[in-house]
């Protein structure tokens, strides 16, 4: 088939829509320019720019305390995993051995974030999908999650709580009570949520054998996280590289093959249970102690190249960072996961109906801000 | 065969929806469960937690004093330039010459409430305060000096 040029129209029903910057079901500001022939989709081509705010140019002008504060705006419904993503690349650079009670703390923050990222997800994959009653309830979930948030670290989106060293401030005496119930609580609700949408004929219908994407075409298109691991990559870093103290915790890498937006669907919901069993085996023992390791007031970076990388909600984050020996970065790459996973989408929705093609974004679960940064 | 695939297609169906319409029905009916909060209505009883990040504020004591010596940590430690501080000269009782503060300015519009400032601070001279809805209608409005009228640095801070 003929693909037509940028502003070819032609006779045998063959055109060009645009779906954004603004279209709702797009989760922000993600441009696509769809090829279409009748309702099937040719050709996808995806625009970023639209909300490019430099925060890598921006961090080579900042204190190694200060850049990280920035990296809550990229993929800000996984603020902790990116902020500790940083520190500890700078941690690397610095050579310091973080208090156990820090690491501790790190992994159940970045766990309750991830559920808190996931359930937003269920909430609007279901709003995504014509089903308005899961919003809700995903959000009354994540509501008790971002409670316990503002209450230990004093912002409920935006936290910057990680700082080279350890943990900015010490856990809130609540904090435990708080999070055994919350975990009490998902674990039956997440029996209401395959009630209401797991189960449902018509979500089925709409998932099932839409958008897939093989194994080798997902290793080759680099995507990670949930999405590649539904369609059987294992690529899990919190167990191919543990770090921070994942190596001491007891979970299993959540794995699908069928490759299609029920797999990624189906991946996540299972991935919120191993989260909760992280959760539960630290919460009762954290241990006592220092909650920072001593950094000097103007952290220096050795002369080198640092890169480290941490599982995200949605798949491998990559903090590549070049020191010349001052006291701000020489450069600094994010290897973002949404942005590999958002250069899927062409290949996944190739053939597929408009209507699907909602449906193949809300599971690719993307993020716009971290896709342009 | 079809027939009876035919017929197990919509018997599944029909048990599918109605088990979502159990849970949105046993909400409907047990208001009790409910989470929502009417937030303008509950505006009395709203309390926000104690180490949410409202806005920077320099408490005073009742002799009009703070704690800030304008040692600028906080100033340095602003990812945004957010904090200005007007430093003067003032000369002692003893004819000493000290650096004290002359205006603490605060840019609430460009501050990311990141409590960067708050941990470098080594008096403790700033904290963050509980307060929201910050909206206004002129940005003049955001731009704050801290440090009240006449105020004066508390005894003993260094």
């Amino acid at each position: 088939m003929k693909l037509l040029g940028d502003d070819e129209i032609s006779e045998d029903g063959e055109f060009i829509i645009n779906m954004g910057p603004q279209h709702p079901s797009t989760h922000g500001v993600l441009h696509l320019k769809i090829w279409l022939n009748g309702e099937t989709i040719i050709k996808v081509q995806p625009n970023l720019g639209y909300i490019h705010r430099s925060i890598e140019k921006m961090s080579e002008s900042l204190s190694y305390r200060n850049f990280i504060f920035a990296t809550s705006r990229m993929d800000y419904l996984s603020a902790h995993i990116n902020n500790l993503a940083c520190a500890l690349t700078v941690e690397q650079g610095l050579e310091v051995e973080i208090p156990e009670r820090a690491q501790v703390i790190r992994i159940i923050l970045s766990e309750l974030t991830r559920l808190a990222s996931h359930q937003l997800w269920w909430g609007s994959t279901g709003l995504d999908l014509g089903a308005v009653s899961p919003f809700f309830y995903g959000m009354r979930e994540r509501e008790s999650i971002l409670e316990i948030m503002e209450e230990t670290c004093g912002a409920r989106l935006t936290m910057n709580f990680m700082v080279p060293g350890g943990i900015m401030a010490d856990i809130h005496p609540d904090f435990q009570r708080k999070t055994k119930a919350i975990l009490s609580q998902i674990k039956t609700n997440i029996k209401e949520y395959d009630d209401l949408l797991t189960g449902n004929v018509i979500f089925e219908e709409r998932t099932k054998g839409v958008g897939i994407i093989s194994k080798e075409d997902a290793i080759s298109f680099g995507m990670s996280g949930p999405c590649a691991r539904a369609s059987g990559v294992s690529c899990d870093i919190r167990k191919w590289f543990p770090y921070s103290g994942y190596e001491k915790v007891q979970f299993e890498e959540i794995l699908e093959t069928s490759g299609d937006c029920y797999g990624r669907y189906m991946v996540r919901m299972r991935e919120m249970l191993q989260s909760v069993s992280i959760i539960e085996q630290l919460i009762d023992n954290i241990p006592e102690g220092e909650i920072q390791a001593k950094t000097k007031n103007v952290i220096k970076l050795p002369k080198g190249e640092f890169y480290q990388k941490v599982e995200t909600a949605r798949g491998e984050l990559g903090v590549y960072l070049v020191s010349d020996g001052a006291a701000s970065p020489y450069r600094i790459k994010y290897r973002s996961p949404n942005f590999s996973n958002l250069f899927a989408l062409p290949q996944m929705s190739k053939g597929a109906k408009i209507g699907d093609l909602v449906a193949i974004m809300s599971t690719l679960d993307l993020i716009i801000p971290d896709i342009d940064r | 065969m079809f027939i009876k695939e035919y017929f197990s297609t919509i018997y599944r169906s029909i048990k599918s929806l109605l088990t979502g319409m159990k849970l949105t029905g046993y909400y409907f009916t047990h208001l009790n469960k409910i989470k929502t909060e009417e937030y303008p209505d509950n505006r009395a009883t709203l309390k926000m937690a104690d180490r949410f990040r409202g806005e920077v504020v320099m408490p005073h004591n009742e002799n009009n004093e703070h704690r800030c010596t304008g040692c600028q940590a906080c100033e340095i430690a602003c990812p945004n330039g957010t904090i200005k501080i007007i430093t003067k000269q003032e000369i002692l009782a003893d004819g000493k010459k000290k650096k004290r503060i002359d205006s603490f300015i605060y840019h609430h519009d460009l501050c990311t409430l990141c409590n960067l400032c708050i941990v470098a601070c080594p008096s403790d001279a700033i904290v963050m305060a509980q307060t929201f809805e910050h909206a206004v209608y002129d940005k003049k409005l955001l731009k704050k000096i801290l440090n009240n009228p006449d105020s004066k640095i508390m005894e003993g801070v260094e």
